[in-house]
């Protein structure tokens, strides 16, 4: 036993049951930490991070088992610990943080009864003390109104707030270790900083070792001391931050890293003359009574591409619901080369709605799970271009090439035997088979795993300058409008706040609220949070929403 | 707080005006009799004065709505008219007699409501504690042997019909081992414990299609529950699995296992009526089967409103006590 | 005295189960798998073995020693039952398509035995007129005549199962029961899906004042019990029909098609509603598809396992319906055999169980053969229901 090790697991295999089988999940995995260490662990969906995250702290999931290896805290063995001993460390000396704090607080109890739990049921503090501590916590990680946020139930208070008030639940009993399983996914790039910092502070404070879970390799480049890659419940590689930022060994981690360096030439600049393809011209909208959008107005140019940025309920979607005639706008117009177009898309004619196309999101809703991909594809090819038979069959090959996909092995699968990526592909061909001018991508990356989206970007780059087509490009992902945007539309509350130039955007002087937007996106560096935060003398007083 | 109350006033208003439609239904329904009572009662060779009369009596000359808003007063007062068949219409060959002195639906049904209450009764107090205390076992314990070997048992328990089931009870606990009597003679008068004696075959049998149902709801609530992330959040703060359940799953599981019960006191209405019928138990459930036989319709419709009103009722209550459980409406934001 | 040995074997099944599960972790088993299988095992899963070790030790107790006449035929179906099942699945993974064997792989033995058992029940109600003896109606001098053809004990060898009060051949009739009450069962349910679909879907799809209406009327039509309501209607339906016992019959395949269209309508809805709202159904509308375009070739191939595996259960509730009108005397009417009604004629010789055990098993036969059908079919529902839900996760 090594004694500097406060965690300490080796050869960690676990099974997961799936059709009455175990199948193993992760295969011999690794892992020490030291005190106050931050440990950070990174890979895609499906790599079992949140599974070893969990199997550190002794914790296995219903429906998985560990099937192998050893895992020792402080020197207890946790595999073959009994239930009692396991639950005495739990909370006490090794907590968590889950990635969604809204579903992981109950929704029955107030909060400060439910971070009081653990130190009085450990015998750490009494119910006073404890509710002391937990108010002293909240203001430490600069929660609003500190005295009072404990007492309101979890759906009285916003999702980056929970997962701050979670943070301080974890560490009511002064834990030795802290698993963190991506506790800012679910957030706001703007509030992701706040809980970032937080966590970041609270951590040094109490000198807290963590294992910190997450996707993003920016995030994890803040927040810890060293990392390790992983790639389907194999390691692959493991080093200090700094290093593994700048010097990767494997190729694996290679490609994860030169993801964001993928960009686009920027195209020159559209004469004023020219008529744009799509224009919206003052367009307001509403669902029911609840205004959605305010006097928006932009253009979008033939073959080039608008990214439409802004975060959740900022008016994005509907404004791309507003193009296709989904939602009619209340006030306003879409015009479609010039020319205004019917509000709803039943009014339209066939070629308008042939020639604007939608790409989706989630590519699972977006393909009708009982069709095969010859279906799916041939269906736009035979009712707008009005090929059947053998026709109609070729050009679904062909299209199918166009997207990179062999059409024999492919082409009468259905879509839940493809992966998440070629879904997203078949999606991108069923909108090609109509042949449109003008196609709406919304946040048709984000769904995905960073190098499949970049193979998507890719080929929508390419099918750009091969049909010079236009695109909308909705997202909330600043990474991708660099990739791949030649004009950029900031939203906020259904309003547009700035708009212009890709280059321009990204140079200030920015509208405040762009500049916040660009300046919360987390980079590849170890100093950038500090940096941020220095600069911006964070407001202590955050908003109460 | 006053949006819950509002809310709960809401509920409780579309409650009455359900009952009101149902009213309206049942009504409608039985005036889509052919000819008219009078008739139907005294059969081919009347003579007209003699149905007129009836007609006069019963107030069928009148105008459908105002018969039903009648109904309806009379109802509402606890008058649900004559029985045809207590009526002793004989006595209309000539002169009118006067209606008084006969047993009234409300007379002839109120003590078969106690005996079908008490037997409602009895199968809940057995088979609600029953129920949710297997089905949580059931789902702590789901894909395990014990919970398949539960699965089986209560599908083909659900899905027999009620008679298969009493006739079982019959031949196992009352003919081969006489321990309870096959036939439930109930009367005015009797102890608690020989009630309850004579009512133990008719409840068990509902005791077991209602167990079934309750247990197959209870066990997909909990493991629902049981999957949510602040379950896991309990367990990864190192609380007992007891305390899991006491703190942690029971508040939040009051609103659905309360919703079960609701749901399945509201089908041991239904199921009533044929136990009644099975083991002669003297309750509504009989008497309504009887009187559609004979076609008196007015205890027919009684009967008939009886079961809505209380299949409604234990709809409201399940939803009241939901809204009251729910904490987002109790705290709002 | 009896209590006092129950706790005594529920507190020695508790003290085993720990010494069961103690004992399991102590030894090295040569297979890893039961290792980690112990190390895992809950106390109340221990217990749980030993307890399922009494339940099968008091069966055998009971079978071989008390030998109790009715447990020991109870057993005997329930082997009969599952071994059919067992072989019936074994033979399903060998023979047939590629796609059949693969079905057969992942179903349960339950679920076996309940397609089996649909299977047959199929052909005894196609080929009734083939396999029964007589006619349905066919009345014999010989009444009341024992189950079992030994004239010593009342029987004759003409009728396997004995005659009915009337002289009438009870296998005979036990047959064309199929025939009859299941085939008005399946006509019914069908008709409610019909009517039931049609109405989910369109509201689902249109929205607005067709879906309020639809969907009001179905509330309050649903606020009245429906067997209550059924017997209410019939009561009616019984006095427009007079004497003409077929159209009290089609009365009441209308009556519980349309009570019954209601749970298929909102069941039909919210699925409906669930595949509207996806983005092909949008894709597909901004493409400009027909109405009836949407309604059958997108939203309906998505929806025909959760409405399959509902057909499943509606059926069994409109078959329970029927039997159980037919049981109180206002359903199916004679001359036509029906299980519901054979159930109440013969509901008497229960009592003859102690003496005469074959006889009591008559109305038990009846009821048990309503019993059995159902319960295949809600296998069969549960495998679906279970392996639709699996394969979404």
């Amino acid at each position: 036993m090594d004694d500097q090790n406060l965690v300490l697991v080796k050869n960690l295999k676990i099974e997961g049951l799936a059709d009455e089988k175990w199948i193993p999940i992760v295969n011999g995995i690794d892992l020490h930490l030291k005190k106050g260490e931050v440990l950070g662990l990174i890979g895609e969906s499906g790599a079992g991070k949140s599974t070893i995250g969990l199997a550190a702290m002794g914790f296995t999931r219903e429906g998985c088992r560990i099937s192998g290896g050893e895992i020792y805290f402080d020197g207890i063995d946790l595999v073959n610990a009994d239930a009692k001993t396991k639950r005495s460390l739990l909370g006490k000396r090794i907590a968590y943080v889950a990635q969604s704090a809204a579903a992981g607080f109950n929704p029955a109890h107030r909060i400060i009864d439910q971070h009081t739990e653990g130190p009085v049921q450990h015998r750490v503090m009494s119910v006073q003390e404890s509710r002391n501590d937990a108010i002293e916590l909240y203001r430490k990680l600069q929660l609003p109104s500190p005295k009072e946020i404990g007492f309101r139930y979890p759906h009285q208070v916003s999702g980056g707030q929970l997962q701050r008030a979670m943070t301080a639940m974890a560490m009511s009993c002064r834990p030795d270790m802290i698993v963190f399983d991506e506790p800012t996914t679910a957030l706001d790039v703007t509030t992701q900083i706040e809980v970032l910092s937080a966590i970041r502070d609270i951590v040094e404070q109490f000198d807290t070792a963590a294992i910190y879970i997450t996707h993003d390799l920016a995030v994890v480049a803040q927040m810890a001391d060293r990392v390790k890659v992983l790639l389907k419940g194999d390691q692959i590689e493991e080093a200090d931050t700094v290093t593994m930022l700048s010097d990767p060994q494997e190729e694996y981690t290679k490609s994860l890293w030169a993801v964001r360096t993928f960009k686009r030439p920027t195209k020159p600049m559209v004469s004023s003359t020219t008529t744009p393809i799509v224009s919206l011209k003052g367009v307001n909208a509403s669902y029911g009574k609840t205004p959605v959008l305010e006097n928006v107005n932009f253009n979008i140019h033939p073959g080039r591409t608008v990214a439409v940025v802004g975060e959740s309920g900022s008016g994005k979607s509907t404004a791309a619901r507003c193009i296709v005639g989904l939602l009619p706008p209340t006030a306003g117009d879409v015009l479609f080369n010039g020319i205004p177009l019917p509000a709803h898309y039943k009014k339209r004619t066939k070629q308008d709605l042939q020639k604007i196309q939608m790409i989706y999101q989630m590519a699972d809703t977006a393909l009708n799970p009982r069709k095969t991909i010859f279906e799916i594809i041939g269906r736009p090819v035979e009712f707008f271009l009005g090929l059947r038979g053998k026709e109609k069959r070729r050009r679904v090959e062909e299209l199918m090439e166009q997207i990179e996909m062999d059409p024999m092995t492919y082409i009468d699968r259905l879509p839940s035997e493809l992966s998440g990526g070629q879904k997203q592909r078949i999606g991108i061909a069923r909108a090609l088979a109509s042949e449109p001018s003008f196609i709406i991508c919304d946040e048709v990356t984000s769904a995905l795993d960073q190098l499949v989206a970049e193979g998507i970007l890719k080929l929508l780059a390419n099918l750009q300058d091969s049909f010079n087509l236009s695109y909308m490009f909705i997202t909330h992902d600043l990474a991708t409008v660099r990739a791949i945007a030649d004009e950029v539309v900031v939203m906020k509350n259904g309003e547009v706040i700035e708009q212009g130039l890709k280059d321009d955007m990204f140079q200030p002087p920015h509208h405040p609220y762009t500049e916040l937007l660009l300046s919360s996106v987390p980079e590849m560096d170890t100093t950038w949070l500090d940096t941020l935060l220095e600069s911006r003398q964070v407001d202590k007083t955050v908003q109460n929403h | 707080m006053s949006s819950i109350f509002g809310i709960i006033l809401r509920r409780i208003v579309l409650g009455v005006l359900t009952l009101f439609v149902v009213s309206l239904l049942i009504f409608a329904s039985v005036n889509m009799l052919p000819g008219d009572f009078a008739q139907a009662i005294l059969g081919q060779g009347a003579t007209p004065e003699a149905v007129e009369s009836i007609r006069e009596d019963l107030g069928l000359n009148k105008h459908p709505v105002q018969r039903y808003l009648d109904w309806l007063g009379g109802i509402i007062q606890g008058d649900f008219g004559v029985s045809f068949a207590q009526a002793n219409f004989a006595e209309y060959g000539g002169t009118s007699v006067e209606l008084g002195g006969i047993a009234s639906v409300a007379d002839q049904l109120a003590p078969r409501f106690k005996n079908t209450m008490f037997l409602a009764g009895v199968s809940a107090a057995i088979s609600v504690p029953l129920s949710v205390m297997l089905g949580i076992l059931a789902a702590l314990y789901s894909n395990s042997v014990f919970d398949r070997a539960i699965n089986i048992s209560t599908l083909s328990s659900i899905s027999s019909p009620e008679f298969f089931l009493a006739y079982i009870l019959i031949l196992f606990l009352a003919v081969l081992n006489p321990i309870f009597p096959s036939l439930s003679n109930v009367y005015e008068g009797m102890t608690f414990w020989e009630k309850l004696d004579r009512t133990m075959l008719p409840a068990l049998t509902l005791t077991l299609i209602v167990t079934a149902h309750m247990m197959r709801m209870t066990r997909a609530a909990i493991i629902n529950l049981m999957a949510s992330p602040y379950i896991e959040m309990a367990r990864l703060k190192g609380t007992a699995p007891l305390m899991i359940i006491i703190r942690h799953a029971l508040p939040n599981s009051l609103a659905p296992i309360i919703n079960v019960i609701a749901l399945n006191l509201a089908y041991l209405i239904t199921g009533v009526v044929v136990v009644e019928v099975v083991f002669v138990y003297p309750g509504i459930g009989q008497l309504f089967v009887d009187s559609v036989k004979v076609r008196d319709i007015p205890i027919v419709q009684a009967c008939c409103l009886i079961f809505a009103a209380s299949y409604i009722l234990l709809n409201l209550l399940a939803d009241i006590m939901t809204i009251l459980s729910n904490p987002r409406l109790r705290h709002p934001k | 005295m009896i209590l006092v040995y129950l706790i005594i074997s529920i507190v020695g099944i508790f003290a085993l189960g720990w010494l069961f599960r103690w004992t399991g972790q102590k030894i090295s088993w040569p297979k890893e798998e039961w290792n980690i299988y112990f190390r895992d095992m809950s106390y109340l899963v221990g217990v749980g073995f030993i307890f399922g070790v009494a339940l099968i030790l008091f069966t055998l107790y009971v079978y071989f020693i008390l030998q109790i006449k009715f447990f020991v035929w109870g057993v005997q179906l329930l082997v009969i039952c599952g071994v059919s099942g067992y072989i019936f699945r074994f033979l399903g993974r060998r023979i047939g398509t590629e796609g059949s064997r693969k079905l057969f792989r992942s179903m349960p033995v339950t679920a076996a035995f309940g397609i089996l058992t649909v299977i047959l029940y199929a052909l005894l109600a196609v080929f009734a007129d083939f396999i029964a003896p007589y006619e349905q109606d066919e009345i014999f001098e010989v009444i009341n005549a024992l189950p079992g053809g030994n004239p010593d004990l009342g029987g004759d060898p003409r009728f396997l199962l004995g005659t009915d009060q009337l002289g009438r051949d009870l296998l005979t009739r036990l047959i064309y029961g199929a025939q009859n009450t299941v085939g008005i069962a399946f006509a019914t349910t069908v008709f409610s899906f019909l009517i039931g679909i049609t109405g989910g879907f369109l509201a689902a799809t249109l929205g607005g004042w067709v879906d309020q209406v639809l969907s009001r009327a179905v509330d309050a039509l649903m606020a009245i019990p429906q067997l209550i309501f059924a017997l209410l209607l019939m009561t009616i339906a019984t006095a427009w029909a007079g004497s003409n016992k077929v159209m009290i019959m089609v009365y009441m395949v209308l009556i519980i098609a349309v009570l019954d269209s209601t749970r298929v309508y909102r069941l039909s809805r919210a699925v409906g509603l669930n595949i509207v709202v996806m983005d092909f159904i949008e894709a597909a509308k901004v493409r400009g598809e027909t109405l009836r375009y949407l309604l059958f070739r997108e939203i309906l191939p998505n929806a025909m396992a959760p409405l399959l595996a509902e057909f499943g259960l509606r059926f069994c509730f409109v078959f329970l319906t029927i039997s159980a009108l037919s049981f109180l005397g206002i359903g199916i009417q004679p001359p036509l055999a029906d299980w519901g009604t054979m159930v109440r004629d013969l509901a008497q010789f229960i009592n003859f169980a102690a003496f005469s055990p074959l006889t009591a098993t008559l109305p038990l036969l009846a009821a048990g053969a309503i019993a059995l059908l159902t319960v295949a079919v809600n296998f069969i529902v549960d495998w679906v229901l279970h392996k639709s839900s699996g394969l979404k996760s």
